[in-house]
């Protein structure tokens, strides 16, 4: 929906230079790259549902950002906003998913035998193996435009698609709006339940509008498999278990993926996706794979190691705190995961994850021992 | 409309497509752009009224109670010269279900014509706050003559400090939630220039939120004027804090008795406050302070936001009229303590705030006691009413300090028709 004062017409009888944002102060991707002139040229376009330059900046400047973290200060509100503010999010794309050009090609590949190894990663130290990615659905504008009828309407669709998933897949879904006391306190403890957003990257983005409207969790029986609908995106979608198989954990997840994406299709419905950008996602951080494979590791004497952060950085990982994103690390417990997302397939990023944790806990045993690492530094990968 | 049938889907697949979308009747020749998405205007018909409607059942705020299908469906397609719709008026009524207890508002006006436009939603919910006023048939009385007050001189043994704040809306541009940042920009600029122009007693200076040093914040802190950016939802949902803090800054004259805020969740909120109990002088400088503001903007051709029905028109349907809250800060010890207080302030027309404003508790037995009313009676009335009923908590204080018993007045008369 035009959010806040973006369809106002009367700032159009304002310069552009009277508009302009004040970015003075901000360290984000946005703020980098959107200069005056560039503001100037693209303020009087408008995606075909009406999606418009202000709406996709508005929480890059409301959240100027940390001279440490650099957000990327822009979102998505349809498929087109891609392209029709491209002039934007290219280089946007370019520097947050390291150099990655305008007419480079992104590879999808969901085949879980192409994965080597992985059913042995060591679980005294792994404590468990999670893969998420998020899709979107062609057709329907995305969290932070989308009007109530059309995220219902998405929810719609996604219950039916999920309701058909059978075997090991089989599951029930819970509207956040309708779920009682007990299946709250459930969904909390499996850690499956998401809530209101509080940070403000997403807040200022308008995807939190309706709460708790259209959205919900689907989960099947075995808890190995979840869907959240309508949180960041239309779907997010996960796979995780506890332990160190993460071979199991990527096949369960693309052959979930891929069996919701021919239930979709079965009802008229693709998911947005094109072979430069990949899978179209609400954030530019998203876009590609939208894959975030990772563990709960346990590298207490690793992360205390000076080389720690440069083994990461070579090895294309992140850390996190045990609560994901912007959480601390409980007791050496650390969120290890692929730092990419475009411009590597699904199946080289998860092989990252599980060589270079593999790598990480031979590191740690080495410590341990009171041994040095320094001959096992890796390369850049 | 050419412009948007791009694409022709074959007639099967849109049919596909449309009946698993649950449309209901569907008319030929749906159109969607390359990729798929719908064109905005195209998504209206597919996405009718009945689709988009809110879901208010847990809701408890004035919009909830007034917005039916019915008036949803009239009104979810008109565009305010602004281009501001109904779901942005609602969003934040929509986004806060409210509380049991408290009946919030849950709707915003994006512009002065919002009022008009969707006056189906907003007459039913001024009506609603503002004790049945009819805005289709009744006028607000407009008196800013501080000379009628009458024993507006407190008893410093109880009345701490007095203060009267209202707002200010620039004719021309859009409101808070709605503004651009060049209109945010200009109201800042209109009423920074015409605050220069004030001399006297009421000279003062202007801070700019984004530029003031840390000195200049400490300073405003200490002394109770600084503002920052909302953390309510009830505002944040309403898009008021949107580039924070660019225009936003605080004005005050030197002697730090007569305040304006600029670009918070109005215009300006104009505030005249000082220690003690001289609620006469406060309000005489308020009304002072007022016009002279309006002379100054209006010599340069902009004037306020008024109309006769509505008085000030204010970015809160709530602030409407007077939008005057006047208040003291008053130690009631013992009548704070007895079960007839509230019963008390409610005929009186008063309620009570701790001493960090609106949503704070009361330390020290201090309470904050303005009044309720906003629209429907003038800026002489409403501060009267207060000056009567603050006289009379401090008698029933009185009474009861000395082991005598209290009343409950008689409730004050809603206005005239």
């Amino acid at each position: 929906m035009p959010f806040g004062n973006t369809h106002n017409q009367m700032k159009m009888k304002f310069t552009s230079e009277q508009e302009y944002p004040d970015l003075s102060k901000h360290n984000n991707h946005m703020a980098k790259i959107l200069t005056p002139a560039m503001y100037e040229r693209l303020r009087s376009k408008q995606t075909p549902s009406g999606f418009t330059l202000d709406d996709v900046i508005q929480t890059g400047v409301d959240n100027p950002g940390h001279p440490f973290i650099m957000t990327v200060g822009c979102v998505a509100g349809d498929e087109e906003t891609y392209e029709v503010f491209k002039e934007l999010l290219d280089p946007v794309i370019e520097d947050r998913h390291g150099g990655y050009k305008p007419t480079d090609k992104h590879k999808t590949d969901l085949n879980p035998d192409n994965l080597k190894g992985g059913d042995d990663l060591d679980p005294n130290y792994v404590l468990s193996s999670r893969v998420r990615t998020g899709r979107s659905i062609r057709g329907f504008s995305l969290p932070p435009h989308c009007s109530r009828g059309e995220r219902r309407a998405v929810e719609k669709l996604s219950i039916e698609a999920l309701a058909s998933l059978t075997g090991d897949l089989k599951g029930k879904y819970y509207a956040l709006k309708n779920m009682t006391d007990a299946e709250q306190q459930q969904l909390i403890d499996d850690h499956f339940l998401f809530d209101k957003p509080v940070s403000p990257l997403l807040l200022a983005s308008g995807m939190a509008r309706d709460w708790p409207d259209a959205r919900g969790i689907w989960h099947n029986d075995n808890k190995t498999f979840l869907v959240w609908v309508n949180e960041e995106d239309h779907l997010r979608v996960i796979s995780m278990q506890k332990g160190g198989n993460m071979k199991e954990v990527f096949h369960r997840f693309c052959t979930g993926l891929t069996k919701i994406e021919s239930l979709f299709k079965d009802r008229g419905h693709a998911f947005m996706w094109n072979e430069h950008l990949g899978y179209v996602l609400t954030c530019p951080s998203n876009l590609g794979t939208g894959l975030r494979g990772g563990v709960h590791v346990k590298l207490p004497n690793m992360s205390k190691h000076p080389k720690f952060e440069e083994i990461l950085k070579r090895l294309r990982l992140q850390k996190r705190g045990t609560g994901g994103v912007d959480t601390a690390a409980v007791g050496g417990v650390f969120d290890i995961s692929n730092a990419d997302r475009l411009g590597f397939s699904e199946v080289e990023l998860v092989q990252m994850v599980v060589d270079g944790v593999k790598l990480l806990v031979e590191m740690e045993k080495k410590l341990e021992k009171g041994q040095s690492i320094d001959d096992m530094m890796p390369a850049q990968k | 409309m050419a412009n948007s049938f791009t694409r022709l889907m074959s007639g099967r697949n849109a049919a596909v497509v449309l009946a698993s979308l649950g449309a209901g009747t569907m008319a030929t020749g749906f159109l969607m752009s390359e990729n798929g998405t719908l064109a905005a205007d195209t998504k209206k018909k597919l996405y009718p009224p009945s689709a988009d409607f809110p879901d208010l059942r847990k809701h408890n705020n004035c919009m909830a109670s007034a917005l039916t299908p019915a008036i949803y469906a009239k009104l979810r397609d008109k565009l305010t010269p602004n281009n501001w719709t109904l779901d942005q008026c609602i969003q934040t009524g929509v986004d806060n279900p409210g509380h049991p207890f408290i009946k919030t508002v849950g709707c915003v006006a994006g512009d002065e014509e919002s009022y008009e436009v969707f006056a189906e939603l907003f007459d039913p919910v001024i009506k609603d706050r503002h004790n049945g006023y009819d805005p289709r048939t009744m006028k607000h009385p407009t008196d800013l003559d501080a000379s009628k007050i009458t024993h507006g001189m407190f008893d410093e043994n109880y009345v701490l400090s007095s203060r009267v704040r209202t707002g200010r809306s620039i004719r021309g541009l859009s409101l808070p939630p709605a503004c651009s940042r060049s209109e945010r920009r200009e109201v800042e600029r209109v009423v920074v220039t015409a605050l220069a122009g004030l001399k006297g007693d009421l000279a003062g200076r202007y801070y700019s939120l984004g530029e003031m040093t840390e000195q200049e914040q400490q300073q405003l802190i200490d002394e109770h004027f600084l503002f920052d950016k909302p953390v309510s939802p009830l505002l944040t949902a309403a898009f008021m804090a949107r580039d924070w803090p660019d225009a936003r800054g605080i004005w005050h004259n030197n002697e730090k008795t007569f305040l304006i805020w600029i670009n918070e969740e109005d215009h300006t909120r104009v505030i005249s406050m000082e220690k003690g109990g001289n609620m006469k002088r406060v309000f005489e400088r308020f009304c002072r302070g007022l016009k002279q503001v309006e002379k100054l903007i209006q010599e340069r051709g902009w004037e306020f936001m008024w109309n006769e029905h509505l008085g000030y028109i204010l970015t809160c349907p709530s602030n409407l009229g007077t939008g005057l809250r006047a208040g003291v800060h008053v130690r009631l010890p013992k009548l704070s303590k007895d079960p007839r207080f509230s019963q008390i302030l409610n005929n009186l027309r008063l309620q009570k705030r701790g001493t960090g404003g609106v949503d704070t508790a009361a330390t020290g037995n201090v309470f904050d006691i303005s009044n309720n009313d906003r629209l429907g009676k003038s800026e002489v009335e409403l501060v009267q009413l207060l000056v009567d009923g603050v006289n009379y908590l401090i008698e029933c204080e009185k009474r009861l300090e000395k082991g005598q018993d209290i009343k409950i007045p008689a409730p004050v008369p809603q206005f005239k028709k």
